[in-house]
């Protein structure tokens, strides 16, 4: 919203002593945010003077066109001046800056020799003066709108301050020179004149039958007003002064009725429709639109209307989108002479959906759907008769009203309530005082708050303790620091993360944080199926290349890990935590309980349900070597065991114990991928990223990935430690062969549960390959100790015996001799 | 035996280790002087011939002068070892500022890093870190929090829903639904942040991010004022910023506060918008089954990505989302 100074100044007594930025200081005190101050006309100074074209000579040897232009500048001769733009004709009133004047930039005007001419000054356009951005042409006005010779400067009020400011979906009335007007007043401790005042009790006379007016349901507008005039003559100018203030205001100027129409709407905030009457048949009423169908809105474009869409029909078809755009067959054109000029009241959330349905977003339908003062369809509409009337042939012919405004109720307040949620003392005077400055009438007695009619935000006494509070200044608030709880820490869950996200970082992971958006190919190239390919889907993603939450954190870490290797990187490890979004269960219809009221327990219980579980994951790549090549030469590279490698020692960390099998599992490479289990359930993955997949990001082979799902894993207990022994171990080595198919844990976990409880470790130290026959040999060392005794040899020997029988009997391993 | 002899067997024991340079020629001198025919060895054998009177007292004699040439020989050989582990060592220098067999450098994201400083600044208050799922129900998201249906904030160009769109599921805008949940959950009096992601249909620019992370507070207890509010901001404020850091309230609009406030911070020079804040709208509270007439509450949200980009002068948001090792390994574990 912009507010121009001179416009303010009509409304609050602002002396000149207060700068611009001490007014923008005062808006952002009470809650306005001030974006920009436009200072226009800086750096211009004169002589610029209104001139009128009598005579054009067309130089035509350049490139571009160029005019040899001459003036009649009130001067004794006619003044000659080159011009490039060729947007006026002869007859036309144009600025003209002569010898001496400065634009802004510094720009300075003199009589000079050019285009083989004599230049004596410049034709200005909006831009050079520093007014607007308009460079197509040279500004051109209408003998009549000004006078030939006059001081362009004063009249064009160039020189002004332009605040533009961010006003929040709550202050609708701010969208408004008024609003605007007296929040810098109460800020700022000035005199305020409402402009509303000198329209109240306004009467026109009726010399006619007006259009009808009526609202079908109440719900949607509370009142309409609807107000005939006849005699227009369409050639009536726009006022300077007028068009002026509608271009500060970031508009372009059209004709005089719609001029007054945006005028009226940017000075009260109350915007206003005008109907060609001949266009309309019968009266107006405001309806739904009942059925689909098409409409032409006054920007031209076809557009469907919902049978929601709230309308303003005649008798015969909808004419504009109520509150929102108004249709092109009714519009005002060159040939009106009859208005029908419509102000209402229309209900906030009717006007936001039609203006969301058609994406279109108006000036009006901005001020709106954040609710406009109930009774400016009654000032505005007479504001407009009165601006149309003094400024054309226009007549009143009859206002036709139909509903009443509705103003919000009259709030009780406690008089203890504000200062103890702002935490200082407030006496009652200044809550009263200050609360009346915003247009409140306040009953000392009773301590009965009846808001202005342009607040129908302030409903609780939450929102009139904003208002005292803004009006005083959040500055001075005491800062004091809340009581404080006994204790917190973060929680078992939290810790745990936090552990394996430093444990990983300082074994020399970095973190990513990826979007959690993926894509239908992705899931198919990582090769996932059944349950751990399904998703949900956003309605309404960003692009169409990722519609769909991941389902996994590898795909995530592969495409970080090529966009890195394409900058250059070629080694390094990565890992991410966050959640994975698998659709494990149907989404049900929204469960919308009311509200201001604790729901019950059961509906409680279904909306948390109703949010499918998202599980923690955390996962990490491996690409390429583990360390530097220098020079030292050849660096170990990642393979699968170091993945492997780092889902154990997560395990380990959150005092697990696990198996591990081995699992063909996308999308890892389906021999060369571990399973972990814990409590018999699959917890993490490992091992080396299927090299189908490598190939196709360019990733390094045999690059490396983990997965932990940490959600899945369970608490640890709490550590019951054993007596760690001090008497001696005794240590003995067995190889074993066994078939190449035995797996070396299914082996050891043999040998241990036929060792016996004395068994302290056990360690594989050799893996044989070369026997033939399919065979291997697995060799371990075994340690044992008792806790009360040095174990003798034969003790030794009969465990030693135990644990090959057991292997034998699990494993057909033969114990290898010689 | 006669102990002049037993004393100069121990002289030129000391005088001939003493005059050994290295270790070899030490051994050499210890052969003859402690040696199976040394003087001092042949005197020892033959004290078994002697009488039984001189026994005792040659024994003694002996006894302490092989002592003496021992203890001699140790000092010595304690030298000459130095000497020779000296040089040897010093044989052995490398270059130890060649570059070593090292890891990878790691390093957590900077966004992991301030959100545990964060969460250790306002857990030493007393205040419990809660969490909650991203893929939420939109009445956790909007409605509990006072978000009419038609609220701007609702339209398909901030939220992502989720498909079907009847289900009302979003990716959460804010991780407000956390401190709904906490309010449904637990009796006040509550104290509690709850980082985390959050979601909004923005491009992705050097400012803005469709995926980002905020953290919020609130706190819902008996006498709960404006002033607190404001005490709990400064103090927050000062951590993440340093001591010199100024906050300024300014008057705002959320549909959740009321008063609502933005807060900002004088921060290098010039006023920065850092987050939005005030008193949890009475409705709000109400909704969640708390009781108005005791209790009342402050909230306040903050944008981390905003916060580390004013306190690091991270001038690019690409930088933070995309992942370049380049960037991240920067913070190391953020100690």
């Amino acid at each position: 919203m912009r507010a121009p100074l001179s416009w303010l100044k009509e409304f609050v007594e602002i002396p000149n002593t207060i700068t611009a930025t001490e007014i923008s200081d005062s808006l952002i005190r009470v809650g306005f945010e001030v974006e920009e101050i436009i200072k226009e006309g800086e750096g211009l100074s004169g002589p610029l003077k209104f001139a009128k074209v009598l005579s054009i000579e067309e130089i035509t040897e350049f490139k571009k066109p160029i005019r040899y232009v001459g003036l009649d500048c009130a001067e004794k001769e006619t003044r000659y001046v080159i011009c490039g733009a060729t947007n006026f004709k002869v007859g036309d009133i144009i600025v003209a800056a002569l010898p001496g004047a400065v634009l802004p930039g510094d720009f300075q005007i003199a009589a000079r020799e050019t285009y083989g001419k004599v230049s004596n000054g410049m034709i200005c356009s909006a831009r050079e003066l520093g007014i607007g951005e308009d460079h197509s042409g040279i500004m051109v006005f209408s003998e009549g709108d000004v006078q030939i010779g006059s001081d362009a400067i004063s009249a064009l009020e160039i020189s002004d301050v332009i605040f533009d400011i961010a006003v929040n979906p709550d202050r609708g009335y701010a969208l408004s020179i008024r609003g605007i007007a007296r929040e810098i007043a109460g800020s700022l401790g000035l005199n305020f004149k409402d402009p509303v005042d000198a329209l109240r009790g306004l009467q026109f006379p009726h010399t006619g039958k007006g259009v009808s007016a009526k609202i079908a349901d109440k719900e949607t507008a509370s009142v309409f007003y609807l107000r005939t005039l006849s005699d227009f003559d369409p050639a009536a100018r726009v006022p300077i002064w007028m068009r002026r203030r509608i271009e500060k205001m970031g508009m372009r100027s059209i004709s005089l009725v719609v001029d007054i129409t945006n005028y009226v709407m940017l000075e009260l905030g109350q915007p206003l429709h005008a109907f060609d009457k001949s266009k309309i048949a019968g009266g107006l009423i405001i309806k739904r639109a009942g059925k689909s169908q098409k409409f032409i809105t006054l920007d031209g474009q076809e557009r469907n209307l919902d049978p929601d869409d709230l309308m303003v029909c005649d008798d015969k078809q909808p004419l504009a989108l109520a509150g929102t755009m108004g249709g092109q067959f009714s519009e005002i054109t060159d040939s009106t002479t009859e208005i029908a000029l419509e102000a209402v009241r229309f209900d906030p959330v009717c006007v936001a959906k039609n203006s969301r349905r058609h994406k279109l977003s108006s000036e009006a339908s901005r001020r709106l759907e954040r609710s406009v003062d109930p009774s400016l369809a009654e000032f505005a509409s007479a504001r407009f008769v009165q601006l149309l009337t003094a400024n054309s042939s226009a007549k009143h012919v009859a206002t036709v009203v139909d509903g009443e405004p509705k103003f919000a109720p009259v709030i009780t307040l406690d008089p203890t309530y504000i200062p103890k949620l702002l935490g200082f003392e407030i006496s009652w005077e200044e809550i009263s005082r200050n609360l009346g400055i915003i247009g409140c009438d306040v009953n000392d007695k009773t301590f009965e708050i009846d808001p202005p009619s342009w607040r129908s935000d302030l409903l609780t006494p939450s929102d009139l303790a904003e208002e005292v509070a803004r009006m005083i200044g959040y500055a001075k608030i005491p800062s004091i620091l809340p009581p404080r709880p006994n204790h917190a820490s973060l929680t078992p869950t939290q810790k745990r993360r936090r552990a394996i996200a430093n444990m990983l970082a300082s074994r020399g992971l970095a973190e990513v944080q990826t979007f959690p958006f993926t894509n239908q190919e992705t899931i198919d190239q990582m090769g996932f199926i059944g349950d751990r390919a399904s998703t949900y889907r956003i309605a309404n993603p960003m692009s169409e290349e990722n519609p769909l939450m991941r389902v996994h954190l590898v795909p995530g870490l592969i495409e970080v890990a090529a966009r890195n290797i394409s900058r250059g990187a070629k080694d390094f490890a990565i890992f991410e935590m966050g959640s994975i979004f698998r659709s494990s269960q149907k989404l049900i219809p929204a469960i919308s309980p009311e509200l201001k009221k604790r729901p019950d327990a059961k509906t409680i219980q279904s909306i948390y349900d109703s949010v499918p579980p998202q599980a923690y994951h955390v996962a990490g790549l491996l690409v390429g070597k583990s360390e530097n090549e220098d020079w030292q030469g050849k660096a170990h590279g990642y393979t699968w065991q170091d993945a492997i490698a780092y889902a154990q020692e997560i395990l380990d960390l959150c005092n697990l114990s696990y198996s591990i099998k081995r699992s063909d599992f996308a999308p890892w490479h389906p021999g060369r991928c571990a399973e972990l289990i814990v409590d018999g359930k699959a917890v993490a993955h490992a091992g080396e990223v299927h090299p189908r997949i490598l190939a196709k990001y360019g990733l390094p082979e045999r690059s490396a990935a983990f997965a932990v799902g940490l959600s899945a894993l369970p608490h640890s207990n709490l550590v019951r430690p054993f007596r760690v022994g001090t008497m001696p171990a005794a240590v003995q080595d067995v190889a074993l062969i066994v078939d190449s198919s035995v797996s070396a844990q299914d082996l050891e976990a043999a040998l241990r549960s036929g060792a016996g409880e004395l068994l302290e470790s056990i360690t594989l130290f050799d893996r044989y390959d070369k026997i033939g026959d399919g065979k291997i040999s697995l060799a371990f060392t075994m340690t044992f100790r008792a806790t009360d005794r040095t174990l003798t040899g034969t003790e030794v020997s009969e465990m030693r015996n135990a644990a090959v029988a057991a292997a034998e009997k699990a494993t057909g391993a033969v114990l290898r001799t010689g | 035996m006669n102990p002049a002899d037993v004393e100069s067997w121990v002289e030129s024991a000391k005088k001939a280790f003493a005059a050994a340079t290295d270790l070899d020629s030490l051994k050499t001198a210890r052969l003859a002087h402690l040696g199976d025919k040394a003087p001092i060895s042949l005197a020892s054998r033959s004290l078994g011939s002697l009488p039984p009177e001189e026994k005792a007292s040659a024994g003694k004699v002996i006894g302490e002068a092989k002592t003496a040439i021992t203890a001699s020989l140790q000092k010595v050989t304690d030298k000459l070892e130095a000497q020779r582990d000296a040089k040897v060592l010093l044989e052995e220098i490398v270059d130890i500022t060649l570059p070593v067999k090292r890891a990878h450098r790691g390093g957590l994201h900077p966004i992991s890093i301030i959100k545990n400083e964060i969460s250790d600044f306002f857990i030493e208050q007393g205040y419990a870190v809660e969490e909650g799922p991203e893929l939420e129900s939109g009445w956790l998201n909007f409605d509990a929090l006072n978000i009419p249906p038609d609220h701007p904030a609702r339209t398909m160009q901030d939220t992502f829903y989720i498909e079907p769109v009847e289900s009302g599921m979003v990716l959460r805008t804010q991780t407000s639904p956390v401190q709904i949940r906490s309010m449904l959950e637990h009796e006040p009096p509550i104290y509690m942040i709850c980082p985390g992601r959050t979601f909004r249909a923005d491009e992705l620019d050097a400012t803005h991010s469709p995926v980002f992370h905020q953290v919020e507070g609130l706190v819902v207890d008996k006498g709960i004022t404006m002033a607190h509010l404001k005490g709990t901001l400064d103090n927050f404020a000062q951590a993440m910023f340093g001591p010199d850091v100024t906050t300024r309230l300014r008057p705002s609009f959320f549909p959740f506060t009321e008063p609502s406030a933005e807060v900002d911070i004088y921060f290098n020079g010039r006023w920065i918008e850092w987050g939005g804040c005030g008193m949890v709208n009475p409705k709000v509270l109400a909704t969640c089954g708390i009781n108005t007439d005791i209790y009342s509450g402050f909230a306040f949200g903050m944008g981390l990505e905003r916060t580390l980009m004013v306190r690091h002068n991270i001038t690019d948001m690409h930088d933070i989302v995309e992942g370049d090792l380049r960037f991240t390994r920067q913070f190391g574990v953020g100690l």
